[in-house]
């Protein structure tokens, strides 16, 4: 364990050695919305639960706006990758497998050993290396790939969220999972799409639906890369504001929130009335180049 | 490859004695055994001629035919994919009222996909015609509803299917100029205010120029040929500067060297047959045959220059003030003058007084349609070369005219001074039209 090893033979690079666990292949940014990946759960001899996850580093063309093709750097085929979600206490085993022609690493933010951090064990093209940790303490960690140019790696897509649960677990709501960043599609420096989990106007096109008066909670998280911060505002309404989601108490009142990549934060709030309201980055630019969509209130 | 005889032919028995385009052989040599196919009699060497123009073409398609068939065998993979290379020229934009159009090039290696249209950093819907999968230099004309504001910039940002992005800016926006009656006067009363008007102007000073001594019409002539080299050097570099715009394959700086040297000996052919065939009548006659030329050379060169208006001004880069039109005025009044230099000593008739100005003036009109109405980057650069040509071409001219037994009386110390002062005459005239 904690070793870097070398695949079987026969695992060739850009080619996953097994298909990534279901419906997260050629997911839309709907689904990576809602989907939680609580891994494969079994209980240790301690009687600690054990979550077990497989992560493929993999070569991906995915659509980043009508029409526009990325050779994306990919965990599982999506970007973001799976949201991971545990509970405080549980053990986290990640079996991450190097699929593409590139060394990479899994940067999980949070406390854990050294040898887990994903920075130090880099695992080459053919490659797999295995993370074990405690899941805490709890509340919202972005990861990321943590291999040199760091900004490339991530640019590219190697990046999602992990939710680690309070052992009081959160009042029951409509949860959200939203990862704000963007694409580099001329590779020039700058992006040209700014995107909530991976495609430009995705929201704007589908519109997601929510309840009058239920509670809505929203994992949000900024992997912009290129631009210095990214923004969240709210129409007709206004959230409460859990920075890192490591809190449950005293939050801040507000409509809108700043984050710089790596930043992120729960948010909490319930429609008073129906129609459809707008949910977009307060950086217009970004809202214009894809950083947009509705939330569509039923009665 | 085959072995090549000494005497330049090759061993495959081409070709006779007789009608060899090589020079001759030595007549002791024998005649090479010949394997051609037989050509009918009358046309025998005919025959043999085509032949021989032909074979290296026959072979040049069979070398094509094969690099087609098995070319990327022998070329294996290319390191980078063709479509990564890929170029989109952004040629035109059009404001109207309802929006933006964009003519857009394919000029790349490969075929390209418009998938995105962004506006001045926006996501915008956009029609394309005829469609978004545009060939090798194939071209479509893009249709955003875009509120775009009067004399602000846009900057349109065409992404492709494979992602990369090309842009254009426009300083200031301004709409675009429909072709409309009222439109075309305005564009012709700007051709006449800076091109017909003022060699008009500087055709009235003949009865001053026929009144001059022999020693100030050499002056003078001089100073006709430093206005005209002026105006050359200056077209060229507006060429220049206009062929690096030149979407690539199009190769601007090719259209240049063509336009020049094409007006050149297009123009050369022309005095030959007016001033050359006008030598055993008078002097009179080829002075007037001169001063065509010039007003010729004078007329390209102001065509290329109603196109710049016709085009800065229906680009709403030039604003129609009343300190441009004194400019051109200034500018163009000296090429009215030197319209007369030649013909000074001997007078002509008001009909051709006429006629001189309307050639040299007349052409800036159907620039400024031109420039205003079908503006191309490509056929600016061809025409402001061909206008550059053409005044090199009259210097030439110039030169020969007043070359005697003695050598040219430009290539004198009054002479020297004549070309500076008209050089010197355009730069200051210059200034007040930048």
């Amino acid at each position: 364990m904690a070793h870097v090893t070398e695949l079987a033979p026969g695992v060739v690079p850009g080619l996953p050695r097994q298909a990534p666990a279901p419906g997260w292949a050629a997911r839309a940014p709907a689904e990576i919305l809602t989907a939680f990946d609580y891994g494969r759960v079994s209980q240790l001899p301690g009687g600690q639960t054990l979550r077990e996850y497989t992560f493929i580093a993999q070569e991906t063309e995915i659509e980043v706006a009508k029409g526009v093709m990325f050779p994306a750097w990919t965990y599982n085929g999506s970007v973001p990758g799976p949201t991971i979600r545990c509970t405080e206490g549980d053990r986290v085993r990640i079996y991450f497998q190097n699929g593409t022609r590139h060394p990479h690493t899994i940067h999980l933010h949070g406390v854990h050993p050294a040898s887990m951090d994903g920075v130090f064990e880099q695992v080459p093209p053919g490659h797999s290396y295995t993370y074990e940790f405690d899941a805490d303490p709890w509340g919202l960690f972005p990861y990321h790939c943590h291999t040199m140019p760091i900004r490339k790696h991530i640019e590219k897509g190697l990046y999602g969220t992990m939710i680690v649960d309070p052992p009081t677990p959160r009042e029951p709501a409509h949860e959200l999972v939203m990862v704000m960043n963007g694409f580099d599609t001329d590779v020039d420096g700058e992006n040209e799409v700014y995107t909530v989990n991976g495609v430009a106007n995705y929201f704007n096109e589908h519109p997601i639906e929510l309840k009058v008066g239920a509670l809505v909670r929203v994992y949000l998280s900024n992997m912009t890369e290129f631009d210095p911060i990214n923004s969240f505002h709210l129409h007709g309404n206004m959230f409460k504001l859990y920075r890192s989601g490591t809190s449950t108490t005293n939050p801040e009142l507000t409509d809108t929130v700043m984050l710089c990549q790596g930043e992120r934060a729960v948010l909490e709030f319930r429609y008073k009335y129906p129609g459809k309201f707008m949910f977009h980055a307060h950086q217009s630019e970004f809202a214009e180049l894809g950083w947009m969509g509705f939330f569509d209130v039923k009665a | 490859m085959a072995a090549r005889s000494h005497d330049g032919r090759g061993d495959d028995g081409q070709g006779h004695a007789s009608d060899a385009p090589f020079p001759a052989r030595p007549p002791d040599a024998a005649p090479t055994s010949d394997t051609a196919p037989a050509a009918p009699a009358s046309g025998k060497s005919g025959g043999a001629l085509a032949l021989l123009a032909l074979l290296p073409v026959a072979l040049l398609v069979a070398l094509i035919s094969l690099f087609v068939v098995y070319g990327d065998e022998l070329l294996g993979p290319a390191p980078v994919p063709p479509d990564a290379l890929g170029k989109l020229d952004i040629e035109r934009l059009w404001f109207r009222p309802e929006g933006v159009a964009v003519q857009v090039v394919n000029t790349g290696p490969a075929p390209l996909t418009v998938a995105q249209v962004i506006v001045n950093d926006a996501l915008w819907e956009f029609a394309i015609e005829p469609g978004p999968a545009i060939p090798r230099l194939g071209r479509a004309t893009i249709g955003i509803a875009y509120p775009w504001l009067e004399g602000e910039p846009v900057t349109v940002k065409v992404l492709t299917a494979n992602g990369l992005a090309f842009l254009k800016t426009v300083p200031i926006a301004a709409t675009t100029p429909e072709p409309s009656s009222s439109l075309l006067l305005l564009f012709a009363l700007l051709g006449v205010l800076v091109g017909v008007l003022p060699v008009y102007l500087g055709l009235l000073w003949f009865p001053l120029v026929r009144r001059l001594d022999r020693a100030v019409l050499d002056f003078l002539l001089a100073l006709t040929a430093g206005l005209l080299i002026f105006l050359g050097v200056d077209a060229v570099v507006e060429a220049l500067e206009l062929a690096g715009r030149v979407p690539s394959p199009f190769r601007g700086i090719g259209l240049v060297a063509i336009g020049v040297a094409g007006s050149i000996l297009v123009l050369l052919g022309v005095s030959r047959r007016t001033i050359d065939a006008a030598a055993g009548r008078s002097e009179a006659e080829r002075a007037l045959a001169l001063s065509f030329l010039i007003s010729t050379g004078i007329g390209l060169h102001n065509f290329g220059e109603g196109l710049a208006i016709g085009a800065a001004y229906a680009v709403g880069e030039l604003a129609l003030g009343a300190f441009l039109v004194v400019g051109f005025t200034l500018h163009n009044i000296t090429e009215g003058f030197g319209i007369l230099t030649p013909i000074a000593r001997h007078g002509t008739t008001l009909k051709n007084l006429l006629l001189l100005g309307l050639a040299a003036g007349g052409p800036t009109i159907l620039g400024t349609w031109l420039g205003g109405f079908a503006y191309s980057d490509l056929w600016a650069t061809l025409f402001l070369a061909i206008g550059a040509g053409a005044v090199f071409q009259v210097v030439y001219e110039l030169a020969r005219l007043t070359t005697s037994k003695g050598g040219s009386r430009i290539a004198t110390p009054l002479g020297a001074a004549g070309v500076l002062t008209g050089m010197l005459l355009m730069y200051l005239t210059g200034l007040f039209v930048a």
